[in-house]
């Protein structure tokens, strides 16, 4: 009696568990689009600043050390990026995913 | 509670069958939310087990013998410890910490790997699932560890006194946790292998779960090593016995692993190799779990009865024959990448250390097989003994050590001969210096194996300073931080290099260990009675006098009687003294008599040992109890009916019978060189594999930046 009692409770528990990501099927596929469509546009948008830049700074309007100090920053935020790019698209990090 | 027990384990078998089949339909169709669904099934399995476990604990804590296995493995007057750790001293009770162990490891990699390796990590799940639901399956089938019993008994029968050892407790879940541990990369490289990804990627996903296993197998191996030596009585180490070498193979052959896949990171090299060596390190770690609990094979550690043997033996063809399917069919996936530059390279040379590594577990596994292979062939088994293992051993340890020794130094690609002799000019001094300070002032050419060893530690261990020196000094010059800030800063910062040469270090001074005890040690059995002395190795031992002790034996077993001995030891003018003991059991056996039954049981032997880094003492007593036959005949017949009380006061009556009138007793002594040497070896491998699989995100962030960096310069050029 107690092993089919809890047999019984077990399997529903357990099936509420793992029916829960088909019941929300498609909503995180939603959302990760969205997220990938944001972040792809986003990096597009920080390449051209940082080649704008880099014009800025070949036509004389930027200064050598002000070039670099928008460069690195830029760049920084481009890679930031790349890596939640990676993650929504659920590559590996680059350089190994040692957590 | 047995019935919630049972119906965990049961709807965890379900659970496990539903993430494999919902991960690989999942990854087919492309429906992620069945993949998602698939990996919490897993975590499902893992707080299932949990609960049961936690059950069965519970079961044991309380003594509650309507548990078939709590009767069997445990008793009232078992002290708490043992009671907690009796769990996995029965057959049922270990299986289920292997599948509790995989099943929480499984989530832990697949909670990592959840938003990455989408296509591998859904295979991954499907091979960790199938795993989990055959150890699940042997449970619910055959051997479960919630069996009841339909009239319980008053008392159990105890934890098999010989496992009665702090180190013996730690060691299975030590052991399982490895070979466990291993089942991880092991999913990966299947998963990459159907998914087709052969890359490196699984490799640097579990890498840390394999430094984990293998550091878990190796302390478990050492701590095996350490109940052989202070509980069996009879003072070695390591006997070649079965299932020590069970243990050791899988630990092998991951070693194996360990270097080769660091090949494959660098060079994208070596990838069949990469995927059999943990195929094969997998399948070890099954047979060696196989052999413990199957007994096809005599061993003094193996505990369990053959109920499941045939099981695991399907289990294990399945794996060998899917593994070997895989990597067949995806051969031409698997082709490396790269060419071996030069003979005279790191990859080779770590190629050649897989090699004696391999070579090591095959002769190890013939002479582990031979009594199942001659059995076949000629009808009687025959067995191989450690003449046999050491003769075959010694030699591919010897290159072992030295390859130890030549790797680090050694720089990717290639090596030219003269920078080769720039690097090892130092140790190979060192090396010579030592044959000459060992051949002028020691005995050590009694035993050239054990020279040659010695010579090869000093030049291992010279290389591992080097090492750390140069790179000190480089980083300094840099810096121009103080020497230990940058020594502290260099291994901070390249944890997996020094930690890898840390693990180098300690297997060299593991080895001379071995060495020295091996072949140096002096052992004496002699017959005393109290006021005698003996002699062993300058230490003069006369027997004071007999102890005997009804309950409380000094190891805090729960042995209701202890006899020993109080021995003083002299040696240059110190004196110490040294106390072995022999526990005797009561026997459950009711057709012994109420009194002999207290001292038919097991006994074992509570040897004492003087630690040393030169040397340790081992002394071992075997106290002849023979003498006491006839007036434990003699109380059986008079107290046949007598209560516990009285039982209590005959037996104390006796025991202070053979303590004051002592017949001579057995002594075994046994000096032995250096043994310290092997424990503290294993301790500073322990350190450094801990050292390079420690997470070091600050190493890793600038790691991953300068791939970004180069990524970022690609693109932007490229528009």
């Amino acid at each position: 009696m107690e092993y089919a009692l809890a047999l019984v409770v077990l399997a529903v528990v357990v099936g509420a568990v793992l029916s829960l990501p088909l019941r929300r099927r498609g909503e995180e596929e939603l959302r990760e689009e969205t997220m990938l469509a944001e972040l792809s546009a986003a990096k597009e948008a920080k390449y051209r600043e940082i080649r704008d830049a880099e014009l800025d700074h070949q036509m004389g309007k930027l200064s050598d050390a002000d070039w670099r100090s928008v460069d690195r920053d830029l760049r920084s935020e481009a890679i930031e990026i790349l890596r939640q790019l990676d993650r929504v698209e659920g590559h590996v990090p680059e350089g190994g995913m040692d957590r | 509670m047995a019935g919630v027990g049972s119906a965990c384990l049961a709807i965890a078998l379900l659970t496990a069958l539903y993430a494999a089949a919902a991960s690989v339909f999942g990854a087919r169709a492309g429906r992620r939310e069945w993949v998602t669904s698939g990996r919490r099934a897993i975590y499902c399995v893992a707080t299932l087990c949990i609960v049961a476990f936690g059950l069965l604990e519970a079961a044991f804590l309380r003594s509650d013998f309507s548990y078939a296995l709590v009767a069997e493995g445990s008793s009232t007057d078992t002290p708490t410890f043992y009671k907690v750790t009796a769990l996995w001293a029965t057959q049922d009770g270990s299986l289920l910490l292997w599948a509790t162990l995989l099943s929480l490891f499984a989530s832990t990699v697949l909670f990592l790997t959840r938003r990455s390796l989408r296509d591998i990590a859904p295979y991954a799940t499907a091979v960790l699932g199938c795993v989990a639901a055959f150890f699940l399956l042997l449970m619910v089938g055959w051997e479960n560890p919630f069996d009841t019993l339909a009239t319980p008994p008053l008392e159990g029968a105890g934890l098999n006194p010989l496992l009665r050892h702090p180190a013996m407790m730690i060691h299975p879940p030590m052991l399982y946790t490895g070979y466990v541990g291993f089942s991880i990369p092991f999913a990966f490289a299947i998963g990459a292998l159907v998914a087709g990804r052969t890359g490196a990627d699984w490799i640097r996903a579990t890498r840390r779960f394999a430094l984990i296993a293998w550091t878990f197998l190796g302390t478990g191996i050492m701590l095996g090593a350490l109940w052989s030596y202070t509980e069996l009585g009879w003072g070695g180490y390591w006997a070649w016995d079965p299932v020590e070498n069970a243990s050791l193979m899988p630990w092998l052959v991951g070693t194996a692993f360990l270097h080769s896949i660091m090949v494959q990171e660098k060079r994208g090299m070596l990838k069949i190799w990469n995927v059999s060596l943990i195929c094969a390190t997998f399948t070890l770690a099954l047979l060696g779990t196989f052999l413990v609990r199957s007994g096809i094979l005599s061993s003094i550690h193996a505990f369990g009865a053959s109920t499941i043997g045939v099981q695991f033996l399907i289990f294990i063809g399945l794996v060998i024959a899917l593994s070997a399917g895989l990597i067949i069919a995806r051969l031409p996936q698997l082709r490396s990448e790269a060419k071996l530059d030069s003979l005279l390279s790191r990859e080779a040379f770590f190629l050649l250390n897989n090699l004696v590594l391999v070579g090591l577990c095959l002769v190890i596994m013939w002479g582990t097989f031979f009594p199942l292979i001659s059995e076949a062939i000629t009808g009687t088994q025959a067995s191989v003994g450690p003449p046999w293992f050491n003769r075959l051993v010694t030699p591919l340890a010897l290159v072992l050590v030295l390859l130890t020794g030549i790797g680090p130094v050694l720089a990717w690609r290639r090596f030219t001969p003269a920078a080769l002799w720039r690097v090892l000019w130092p140790p190979v001094s060192a090396a010579a210096l030592a044959l000459v300070l060992l051949l002028a002032f020691t005995n050590a050419a009694d035993s050239p194996a054990s020279l040659a060893m010695f010579c090869l530690v000093a030049f291992v261990l010279v290389v591992v300073g080097m090492e750390l020196a140069r790179g000190t000094k480089a980083r300094r010059t840099m810096t121009g931080e103080s020497w230990p800030r940058s020594l502290a800063r260099l291994t901070g910062r390249n944890r997996r290099r020094y930690g890898g040469y840390l693990a180098h270090a300690g297997i060299a001074v593991l080895f001379l260990g071995v060495a020295a005890s091996s072949a140096f040690l002096e052992q004496r059995d002699v017959r005393l009675k109290p006021g005698d002395t003996f002699e062993v190795d300058g230490y003069r031992v006369t027997y004071r006098e007999a102890t005997a002790k009804l309950g409380g034996d000094s190891a805090g077993t729960g042995a209701p009687i202890s006899f020993g001995a109080v021995l003083d030891v002299r040696k240059h003018g110190k004196h110490f003294v040294m106390r072995p003991s022999r526990n005797y059991y009561s026997s459950g056996d009711a057709s012994l008599g109420t009194i002999s039954r207290f001292f038919e049981g097991e006994a074992t032997s509570e040897v004492d040992v003087r630690w040393g880094l030169k040397r340790d003492l081992w002394l071992a007593v075997r106290p002849d109890i023979g003498s006491l036959e006839k007036p434990i005949q003699e109380a059986d017949r008079k107290f046949a009916d007598s209560p516990g009380d009285v039982q209590a006061l005959i037996v104390a009556a006796l025991a202070e019978r053979y303590r004051r009138d002592p017949p001579p007793a057995a002594f075994r002594a046994i000096a032995s060189p250096l043994v310290m040497w092997i424990w503290i070896g294993g301790a500073i491998v322990v350190l450094g594999a801990l050292v390079a699989a420690w997470p070091s995100p600050e190493a890793r962030l600038r790691r991953v930046r300068s791939l970004y960096s180069a990524r970022l310069g690609r693109e932007l050029s490229r528009a």
